[in-house]
């Protein structure tokens, strides 16, 4: 029972600091794009407009709930969930130092895999139910889109699992740490590359944002949700995004360590709490998502397609010959 | 508690079949097989064979049952006709419910709950569940592994060839 009490306080604790993650990063981003475009961003709400996402949030909860009159009505409202409870319940698996993990799952790479393939059920469903054709047409660009990238990232991963020998998060970490590198990221930088290019898909961020392509679909499969159920899409999709951002941390960039040739260095920064490290690398890699929306110009859908599957899964299987080889001989 | 969790597992397995089998939109008859795979996956950890579940999902719900849906949408199928779908000739009723009942005594017939294998409990609850899947693939069946990844691959070449375009329009 205090076990049970004990998991749901845990729970509770992750998803409160995820929250408050996911509002400040929508902060963030207006800011950092404000930058990267020569303006200020939000301002007004508070100082700097440090309190736009709390005004956001009052906003978008108490808005009219429109739902379309040809719709198919329970779909169009599972749809969010659907997504939602697919990406957080990935927040679950993740360790965010050696101690603190919610389930310590003996597969948690797989586990992180299968529910992003169920979560795409959402997108899809959003399209089709709302009964409009830029719904649909996004929702069917994200099938193919999520499909064909999946296999990217999974190839990608596969070099990890090969390397640390473990499908166990944990594991994957204290095998790093052990490498002469420290990270993944080294020796495996085709899949780490790989991996960040097939992250941007999955999550549906820019460059490759068609599913919800403005300039040609409106919203894509937002277009019919408004108020609180276009919030729940909304949040899923920052989740998603500090998922991506933790596996890479977790799989490529050591985790909560730091790679051993720094410490033997500079010994006093061993005394910085795992969670520190953590944190720094997830914020990296949102920065970097931010930055490449700011910078990049959208892809062609035949374009995207085309580097899914003509230049990202060879390049993932030419990385997983040379983890084989890199684990069998040497190293 | 954990048998009340089986018994409705595998009840809905049940019920959710007959369910996505009776659907008119082809659309829900999709959802209710997405559906029965995620029980089926929640089966398969009952059963220990956490690997199997996650396979389960991923290939399954996260592969083919997409591509079944991809499949609906673009050929365009709304509903499906309200023409009688199934027949009522008696003798094939009788038929197709003995049959099945010869199967399910048969296979419960078979079952035995004895451990069976060279490998014990405790040493596959050692290495864990997905390492000894791999172990006894790789060893004992290395030959119907690679058989497999043949047969898979002809496929990908059939594809290859069907999609092949010459680009000459450039």
């Amino acid at each position: 029972m205090i076990e049970l009490l004990g998991l749901v306080i845990k729970t509770f604790v992750v998803f409160a600091i995820v929250l408050t993650h996911v509002a400040y990063t929508t902060y963030a981003e207006r800011k950092i794009i404000g930058r990267a475009q020569a303006r200020m961003g939000p301002m007004e709400v508070g100082p700097h407009g440090l309190l736009q996402p709390i005004a956001d949030f009052i906003k978008i909860f108490f808005k009219e709930d429109i739902i379309p009159m040809n719709a198919e009505k329970l779909l169009f409202k599972i749809a969010p969930l659907v997504v939602l409870v697919f990406t957080t319940i990935n927040l679950t698996v993740i360790p965010f130092t050696s101690d603190f993990i919610i389930a310590d799952l003996n597969i948690g790479v797989l586990f992180i895999l299968a529910s992003a393939s169920v979560a795409v059920y959402g997108v899809i469903l959003a399209g089709w139910s709302s009964n409009s054709k830029y719904s649909f047409l996004g929702g069917i660009r994200s099938a193919s889109q999520v499909l064909s990238y999946e296999i990217a990232l999974g190839l990608s991963l596969a070099g990890v699992v090969l390397m640390a020998g473990s499908l166990n998060l944990r594991e994957i970490v204290y095998a790093q740490h052990k490498t002469a590198f420290g990270i993944y990221a080294i020796p495996q930088i085709i899949g780490f590359v790989v991996f960040i290019i097939a992250a941007f898909a999955e999550t549906n961020r820019a460059p490759f944002d068609l599913p919800e392509a403005e300039t040609e679909l409106v919203a894509g499969y937002l277009t019919e949700y408004s108020a609180f159920r276009y919030a729940l899409f909304f949040l899923a999709e920052y989740i998603a995004m500090y998922v991506m951002a933790s596996i890479c941390t977790l799989c490529f960039l050591g985790g909560w360590t730091i790679p051993k040739f720094i410490t033997d260095f500079l010994p006093f920064l061993e005394k910085v709490p795992g969670i520190v490290w953590f944190a720094i690398k997830v914020y990296a890699f949102i920065f970097l998502y931010i930055w490449i929306r700011a910078t990049f110009p959208r892809y062609r859908f035949d374009q995207l397609l085309s580097i899914g599957w003509k230049v990202l899964i060879p390049a993932g299987i030419i990385n997983i010959f040379i983890t084989a080889f890199i684990k069998r001989f040497a190293l | 508690m954990i048998y009340l969790i089986f018994g409705y597992f595998c009840i809905a397995t049940v019920g959710i079949s007959i369910v996505a089998l009776t659907r008119k939109n082809p659309v829900h008859a999709v959802l209710g097989l997405l559906l029965l795979f995620l029980h089926i996956a929640v089966i398969y950890l009952f059963l220990n064979a956490e690997f199997l579940a996650m396979v389960q999902i991923i290939v399954y719900a996260g592969a083919i049952l997409v591509m079944f849906l991809f499949t609906l949408f673009l050929l365009g199928a709304k509903e499906l006709s309200s023409t009688k779908r199934y027949t009522s000739i008696f003798e094939g009723r009788v038929l197709i419910g003995v049959a099945t009942m010869a199967v399910i005594v048969g296979a419960f017939s078979l079952i035995e709950t004895k451990y069976k294998g060279k490998y014990t409990i405790s040493y596959i609850q050692e290495i864990g569940n997905t390492k000894a899947v791999g172990v006894l693939l790789f060893n004992e069946y290395p030959i119907g592994v690679l058989l497999i990844g043949i047969i898979l691959l002809i496929p990908m070449i059939a594809v290859a060839v069907l999609a092949w375009r010459k680009n000459d329009t450039s």
